[in-house]
């Protein structure tokens, strides 16, 4: 991006919770399924429906909010978002106003280079989801164009988390890692299945641009429509790049919502901000306020698991490992937690995560049985390492043994002392086989003598077979080059 | 000939059928056939629901076949259009639902129907109980049975003609700014409004959700705690029904006042009534204190401000819970070239004016730019109101004042909407406090223009929860004074 | 309090009322002696006073989890002002 202008960008998220029943009343909040088949009277506005809270989706709004750091307030309360559109039962919407349930929070993520950041949190509160309207008539599925639209139900009243970040990001990149870092996180702890493909994760981006080192906020555009994370990142580079096209050439950039085009890969204004609704907000008289008591709170902060952020800070930072393979093991809660215990087994993280996510991770792709379900214990390849460490075998070996212990072959200690299996260091007797090998093979020495370096690979590869792979490699590496120099 | 059956009290009826003298299906009968000869001349029903009824009717006389004694056993009931009640005409008195069937029953009805009461009709009332006079009904005209040029009050009307017309011994009503209570003081009956949250809201569509109120129009005291005892209670399908325990009222029927003081409000000086209505209410707070309580003067200095912070609440409330009728999902629809076409349009048609000034003052008042000066304030207000009188019941524990300002008007005396309005003065600030508060008898005049006596109603108001303390002592008054006994309702039966 | 009248259309508008002229000029005249009443109101000291959003005192109302069944589809869809199979069926929106 030009170095003359920083972007500064905002993301807000629609987040569907994983709840058995909806928000205000019994009906199941499941994918997919006949249209309107899973409606009531609540969901459906009908007339004299009431709405019930959902004890779950409060929780985990709550759970949510302390993952991220947020305040739980002592006091929260329901308002009204009052507009008309067909997919609005009530034709208003049941939210948070001016007291949510979580204040403030940070989200941490980090960058594909392992850098690690924050984006603050404004807040995060508690609304219901609206219907889908399908808009037909004008060949492309689009409202532009189309003659009627229809409607289903099912997804009226589903619990929604609405996340609204500070405008902390700066680049495209760091705003895809933010989600990415969020989408984790609410999916380890349990309280959504985060598809954007499935739409439990929808999201807009605030942009605007700046001059390099002001302070100022330039005026913002809101994009919409983006349904993958490479479309934030495609919308948002776009927009950047357009709104530093308009200001370099005398332009000024209009507050205004914006379309992304998936397919032609730019955006189109939807409509003028100024037009903005009134959605005349105040307080639902048929909710009750909600005062979230204090040893619940805790409860629900005790009861968080390892983050992926966290988890994140130790395995790179702590750990050194590389980004890319401290990500795997994040992605994945089962191989980190049995990767976690070969640590501590092992008190090599380096080595533990080699295995883990080499030769364990291969052997598990092969045959459909997890590393964490797989016979070997983490405290058996512990040893492995342990063994390898010392020298006791080489990598050849230990790849074999690791082979073998999947299949059920216990400690590999236990097996190296069984077959002899551990490494020859000893000089004289791998320069018996180093002789051995030499003399029968004069022609190959001669080649070598004569110029041809990359023959020794042969000649090495001899010795490991005559020592039946045991041989240290480094020392026959070393003494074959001695010899033949010599 | 009207059967004697029509006349008895609900508990009367229970106790017959419970008690197998009488069944559900001869009180039924009696009634329908009741229906079938006065309606013409009254128009209380929207709907008159024979087929239910009758089904009604046998299931319960099969319970006491059995040996139950449901408490409302084979009790005819109306029921306000503005509760569904499954598979039938739901209309709110709007043309905008005027064909609609609800899919569900509202929890109170279903609390009356398991206490064995028996559904004689869907009564009319004033469009989505917006009004205090029934002429808001863009689907009925329903006339007082004490004088039939005369209004039966309003909203719940319809609820209110058919008891004093002996076409049903309960008749459920809803009370925002005094929907129970005025039509109960223009028809001769009890009209009782429990406390906020005591029953559920759930299957009654509503109007301004933090003030309305479901309860019973009868023609005893005793009629209307059976009815609340059946109804009241924590209904876990309404998030702002109260879950506190409900001590059976009907128990609670006291004989005197001793030890009783009531608080007589300043600002509700009856003097303003003009002599007649006076010398009736003075009268009435002598009973009182005949009955053995000590009179004690109160100052509730807010309460005038009582229509102005209702008119400013409950239409606000109003315009958002109206929006759902939209001609999306059910009701009317009048097509356009577009949804919003159709959303002007069909809620253009479907609204009555009344409704329509109510949703734009109420749309106004929660604008953006006028939310704090109009509405907040209005809350505001509210806060100061109920303060009011939790200062008043610091010196007595009831308060006394009038249901209405006058006897039932004629049609189209009130055109003027703000003078309909007014109609609520009484009954707006127990409302906005959220206060149990009842009508009753007190008396008869002959209003200027008019030939026929006219009732009129005491009204009476406990602190929140006291429903046992505020029916016990009415029914003390009920039947020290017999007001309501004096006359019957004049009308003519036609053949049916 | 706010001085002035009513935008009649405007309020109109939010509240998706078509209006004739004629209903205009009567709720104007009608709500602005309303309103007039209305501003009664701000003769009370209110700055120390919170509002009541609600007169019942009960906090934290829930339902558990649990499922419940759901209303029939053809009840649901027959009293639908227009259907197209299992959908509800409404004119085009225009998109703003």
């Amino acid at each position: 991006m030009n170095g003359r202008y920083e972007a500064v960008i905002g993301i807000e998220c629609h987040v569907e919770l994983r709840t058995r029943t909806k928000m205000f009343c019994g009906c199941p909040n499941e994918f997919g399924g006949e249209p309107n088949s899973k409606v009531c009277p609540v969901c459906l506005g009908m007339p004299g429906a009431l709405p019930v809270p959902n004890a779950a989706a409060i929780e985990h709004l709550v759970t949510a909010g302390l993952a991220f750091g947020a305040e739980i307030p002592s006091f929260s309360k329901f308002d009204r978002k009052n507009y008309f559109y067909p997919d609005m039962p009530k034709d208003y919407q049941i939210s948070q106003y001016d007291m949510p349930l979580t204040i403030g929070g940070v989200v941490r993520y980090w960058l594909e280079d392992g850098t690690m950041k924050q984006c603050r949190l404004t807040r995060i509160h508690l609304e219901e989801d609206t219907g889908k309207s399908t808009h037909a008539g004008s060949g492309d599925g689009r409202i532009a164009g189309s003659s009627y639209s229809l409607v289903d139900f099912n997804r009226a009243g589903v619990p929604l988390m609405e996340c609204v970040s500070e405008p902390d990001l700066r680049s495209a990149q760091e705003a895809v890692a933010y989600l990415e870092s969020l989408r984790r996180t609410l999916l380890a702890l349990g309280v959504s299945d985060v598809k954007m493909e499935e739409g439990s994760l929808r999201c807009d981006a605030n942009v605007s641009i700046r001059p390099a080192g002001s302070n100022e906020l330039g005026t913002k555009t809101e994009i919409k429509n983006m349904n993958s994370f490479r479309s934030v990142q495609r919308a948002i580079e776009s927009e950047i790049a357009r709104q530093i096209e308009i200001v370099e050439s005398g332009g000024r950039v209009h507050q205004e919502t914006r379309g992304w085009d998936e397919v032609n890969g730019v955006t189109h204004s939807m409509r003028s901000k100024e037009e903005a609704h009134d959605y005349r907000y105040f307080p639902d008289p048929d909710l009750v306020p909600l005062e979230p008591a204090r040893e619940d709170v805790e409860r629900l902060r005790a009861a968080l698991p390892a983050l992926p952020w966290q988890r994140f800070e130790r395995y790179a930072v702590e750990y050194g490992l590389a980004p890319k393979q401290a990500t795997q093991l994040v992605d994945n809660v089962a191989l980190a937690e049995y990767f976690d215990r070969v640590v501590a087994a092992s008190g090599n993280p380096q080595q533990s995560s080699n295995f883990v996510l080499g030769d364990l991770s291969r052997l598990a792709n092969e045959t459909g049985v997890a590393v964490a379900q797989s016979k070997v214990s983490p405290e058996d390849l512990a040893e492995l390492i342990d063994l390898l460490d010392s020298k006791r075998i080489n990598s050849k070996i230990a790849k074999e043994l690791v082979a073998r212990m999947w299949d059920g072959a216990g400690s590999p200690r236990a097996i190296v002392e069984r077959e002899g299996l551990a490494q020859t260091s000893d000089p004289a007797a791998i320069e018996r086989f180093v002789d051995d090998v030499l003399s029968a093979n004069e022609k190959v020495v001669a080649d070598y003598r004569a110029g041809k370096t990359n023959v020794m690979g042969f000649l090495v590869g001899q010795v490991m077979k005559a020592s039946r792979g045991k041989a240290d490699p480094a020392l026959v590496n070393e003494l074959v080059r001695a010899k033949l120099s010599s | 000939m009207a059967s004697p059956l029509i006349e008895k009290s609900a508990a009367e009826t229970a106790r017959d059928v419970a008690g197998a003298a009488t069944s559900a299906a001869e009180v039924t009968e009696a009634t329908l056939e009741r229906v079938a000869s006065v309606e013409a001349n009254v128009g209380s029903y929207l709907t008159v629901l024979p087929e239910l009824a009758r089904a009604c009717a046998a299931r319960v006389d099969e319970r006491v076949r059995a040996g139950e004694r449901p408490p409302l056993a084979g009790v005819p009931i109306a029921v306000k259009d503005n509760m569904c009640l499954d598979g039938t005409r739901t209309t709110c008195g709007s043309k905008i639902l005027e064909s609609w069937i609800a899919p569900y029953t509202a929890t109170a009805v279903a609390r009356m129907l398991d206490a064995g009461a028996i559904p004689i009709g869907k009564a009319n009332c004033d469009e989505f109980a917006m009004g205090s006079s029934c002429e808001n009904s863009a689907l009925g005209v329903t006339r007082n049975p004490y004088d039939p040029l005369r209004v039966p009050g309003g909203s719940s009307g319809g609820s209110a003609a058919a008891v004093a017309a002996y076409e049903a011994a309960i008749g459920l009503g809803s009370d925002t700014g005094g929907s129970i209570r005025e039509p109960g003081a223009f028809c001769n009956l009890v009209g009782f409004k429990p406390t906020y949250g005591r029953i559920s809201r759930y299957g009654l569509i509503a109007f301004a959700s933090s003030l309305d109120q479901i309860g019973p129009l009868t023609r005893t005291v005793e009629d209307a705690a059976l009815a609340y005892d059946a109804m009241a209670g924590f209904d876990p399908m309404d998030a702002t029904s109260l879950d506190k325990p409900v001590e059976p009222a009907a128990s609670a029927l006291r004989e005197n006042l001793q030890g009783l003081r009531v608080g007589i409000v300043r600002e509700f000086a009856t003097a303003a009534l003009g002599d007649e209505l006076d010398a009736v209410y003075r009268q009435a707070y002598r009973d009182l204190e005949r009955l053995g309580a000590q009179l004690v003067d109160v100052s509730l200095p807010t309460a005038d401000y009582g229509v102005a912070t209702y008119y400013l609440i409950a239409p606000a409330e109003c315009s958002s819970n109206l929006a759902r009728f939209d001609g999306v999902r059910y009701g009317l629809r009048v097509d356009g070239n577009d949804v919003r076409e159709m959303y002007d349009r069909t809620r253009a048609a479907g609204f009555g004016p009344e409704v329509k000034r109510r949703i734009l003052i109420g749309t106004y008042a929660l604008s953006s730019g006028y939310y704090d000066a109009y509405y907040v304030r209005a809350q505001k207000a509210r806060t100061l109101i109920a303060r009011d009188f939790a200062r008043a019941f610091a010196t007595c524990d009831l308060i006394a004042c009038p249901a209405a300002s006058c006897t039932a008007f004629p049609f189209g005396a009130k055109s003027d909407p703000y003078s309909m309005y007014l109609m609520d003065y009484y009954t707006i600030p127990m409302a906005l406090a959220g206060l149990p508060a009842l009508s009753v008898p007190c008396g008869w005049s002959t209003p200027e223009g008019g030939t026929l006596p006219m009732p009129l109603g005491l009204q009476l108001c406990a602190p929140l929860f006291e429903e046992r303390l505020l029916l016990g002592a009415a029914h003390a008054y009920e039947r020290a004074t017999r007001h309501a006994l004096a006359r019957k309702p004049a009308l003519e039966e036609s053949r049916a | 309090m706010p001085s002035g009248s009513i935008d009649i259309r405007y309020v109109a508008q939010l509240a998706r009322l078509a209006l004739t002229d004629e209903e205009i000029e009567i709720f104007g005249q009608q709500l602005g002696n309303l309103l007039e009443h209305v501003n009664a109101l701000g003769e009370l000291d209110t700055a120390s006073v919170a509002a009541t959003a609600q007169v019942v005192e009960s906090r934290n109302v829930m339902r558990e989890d649990r499922p419940v069944p759901c209303l029939d589809r053809e009840r649901v869809l027959s009293q639908a002002p227009q259907r197209q199979g299992g959908f509800f069926r409404v004119p085009r929106i225009i998109a703003e």
